[in-house]
């Protein structure tokens, strides 16, 4: 089963910033278990550009399409057995505490 | 008892049994609902002549699995890879009796229902649907919704369960134990759905029913049922013969359940003061076995507010604490610390909050302006039945 793994910022990140998780040993233990398969970092939201096509025009604007609080800064994908795996490999991203992290299944056309 | 009520008790004891043991097997939780449903309908359905089976639970696991069959093998071609995985599944099956490893089944069914990655209310009411067995149509009255918006609730969750897998299995070590208040919570809201003034007594009874599997099951967890039989053992009291709210210090006491007292006083003898639960079971422990209110443990119940408070912090909690406190030492010292809790204006619409108010001013002999606070709090009570409470007060103080 497929996740993605949506890296998000949030305004009010974890006030306990003890032994936070290492970004590095994270990804080398999830690559070594095969439950990563990919994973990027996005540069800075201000490089944004939206693109919409309407009556067959093409709108391009500046920045990004949702004014939030939260961006997203990143993204992994996943090869997890279940919501709980997928879970687990989320809550010791360092961003679970620094951020939020979204966890979506791919949708699965072949059922 | 009648055979239509041994029967009726074989088929709720066996439902959610047979529903976990389908959704095992097949993974598909409507497929087995209607499986379920069908063969409850059908024990229901048969004479007396038929006489009682042996095994009612196994009977009735096979009349579903024969049934589950058949609709998988005549669903439509496009789901014919899941259909040919789920027959195969169910025929290889052995373990349909009802025997241990099904027993864990219904656990597991409570832990996959209950997930927190499913919101609040539809853990309830997918807990109440699959587990208990309520029509779709009862939850939505409860909720105070319609049928089609439960449905579509209902749909929903089971939805997500599938896609994104939640995984149908009772977590382990450090996860259990992060994952068991979350559970406790669902139970206890289903029985306050049932124990509240304008509830559904049955989801009371589920939820007991539910909180003693899961001691059962899960031996070192039993506070939660202790809670429930606790609130649960004055059900016959809490209403006189129109309906109406009786206080705690007004009701008639032998007509408490003392057997589900006795059996909570049994679980809660063995266990810490630690806890949420455990430690709203001491105070209900507490309330249970004064014989009148003029008897009750109030410097204990005050001791176990502190503590509580500090495990739970709640503006709810900050409020029964300052009663118990004013009835522990002095009506003074209640009032200080309800001052204090409703500083925050958390408790700004909450009518229970004058009541407390009201009466420890009664008991700090002010009867006037007691009736004048009781007054203020009908006014902006909740239900109807908790007004004619609360005018009731303000009659007595006047």
């Amino acid at each position: 089963m497929k996740y993605m793994m949506f890296v998000c910022t949030d305004p009010e990140p974890d006030t306990d910033t003890e032994n936070e998780p290492d970004i590095d040993v994270w990804v080398a233990e999830n690559d070594a278990a095969g439950r990563r398969l990919q994973g990027m970092v996005l540069a800075p939201r201000s490089t944004a550009t939206t693109v919409r096509v309407r009556n067959g025009q093409t709108l391009v604007s500046d920045g990004p399409f949702a004014e939030t609080k939260e961006v997203i800064v990143g993204f992994d994908l996943l090869e997890c057995a279940d919501l709980d795996e997928a879970i687990e490999v989320a809550r010791t991203h360092p961003m679970a505490r620094g951020g939020r992290i979204e966890v979506r299944p791919l949708a699965d056309f072949e059922q | 008892v009648t055979h239509g009520g041994q029967a009726a008790a074989a088929a709720t004891e066996a439902y959610p049994r047979i529903v976990a043991a389908l959704i095992r097997i097949t993974g598909d939780w409507t497929l087995a609902e209607d499986c379920a449903q069908e063969a409850l309908a059908l024990a229901l359905e048969r004479r007396p002549a038929d006489g009682v089976p042996d095994k009612p639970g196994a009977w009735l696991m096979t009349v579903a699995r024969n049934r589950a069959l058949d609709v998988l093998r005549r669903a439509s071609v496009e789901r014919r890879k899941l259909r040919e995985l789920a027959v195969l599944a169910l025929t290889a099956a052995t373990e349909l009796e009802p025997q241990e490893e099904v027993v864990d089944d219904r656990l597991r069914l409570v832990f996959t229902c209950c997930h927190p990655a499913l919101a609040l209310e539809a853990r309830v009411a997918l807990t109440l649907r699959t587990i208990c067995a309520v029509s779709t149509v009862d939850i939505a009255r409860a909720f105070l919704t319609s049928e089609s918006t439960m449905t579509r609730r209902l749909t929903r969750a089971k939805t997500k369960i599938a896609e994104a897998r939640i995984p149908y299995r009772v977590p382990t070590g450090p996860a259990l134990t992060e994952r068991l208040p979350g559970v406790l919570a669902v139970l206890y809201l289903l029985f306050t759905h049932g124990y509240n003034a304008d509830g559904e007594p049955a989801f009371a009874e589920e939820a007991i029913r539910l909180a003693r599997l899961l001691a059962r099951l899960m031996p070192g967890q039993p506070e939660a049922s202790a809670l429930l039989l606790l609130q649960h053992s004055r059900r016959a009291a809490r209403r006189d013969a129109d309906g109406n709210l009786v206080t705690l210090d007004k009701q008639d006491r032998p007509r408490w359940d003392h057997a589900a007292i006795a059996e909570a006083l049994t679980i809660l003898a063995d266990l810490p003061d630690s806890g949420p639960y455990a430690l709203q079971a001491r105070i209900a422990a507490c309330h249970a076995s004064a014989t009148s209110p003029e008897d009750t443990d109030w410097p204990r119940i005050a001791d176990c507010y502190d503590k509580l408070v500090r495990v739970q912090p709640s503006p709810v909690i900050e409020l029964n604490r300052a009663v118990a406190h004013g009835y522990a030492y002095r009506p003074a010292a209640g009032l200080a610390l309800l001052a204090q809790a409703r500083a925050g204006g958390a408790l700004d619409d909450y009518p229970l909050a004058i009541a407390a108010e009201a009466q420890l001013t009664a008991r700090d002999g002010d009867r006037e302006r007691a009736a004048e606070l009781f007054r203020l709090a009908a006014e902006q009570a909740h239900s109807e039945s908790e007004r004619r409470a609360l005018l009731e007060r303000a009659a007595e103080n006047r």
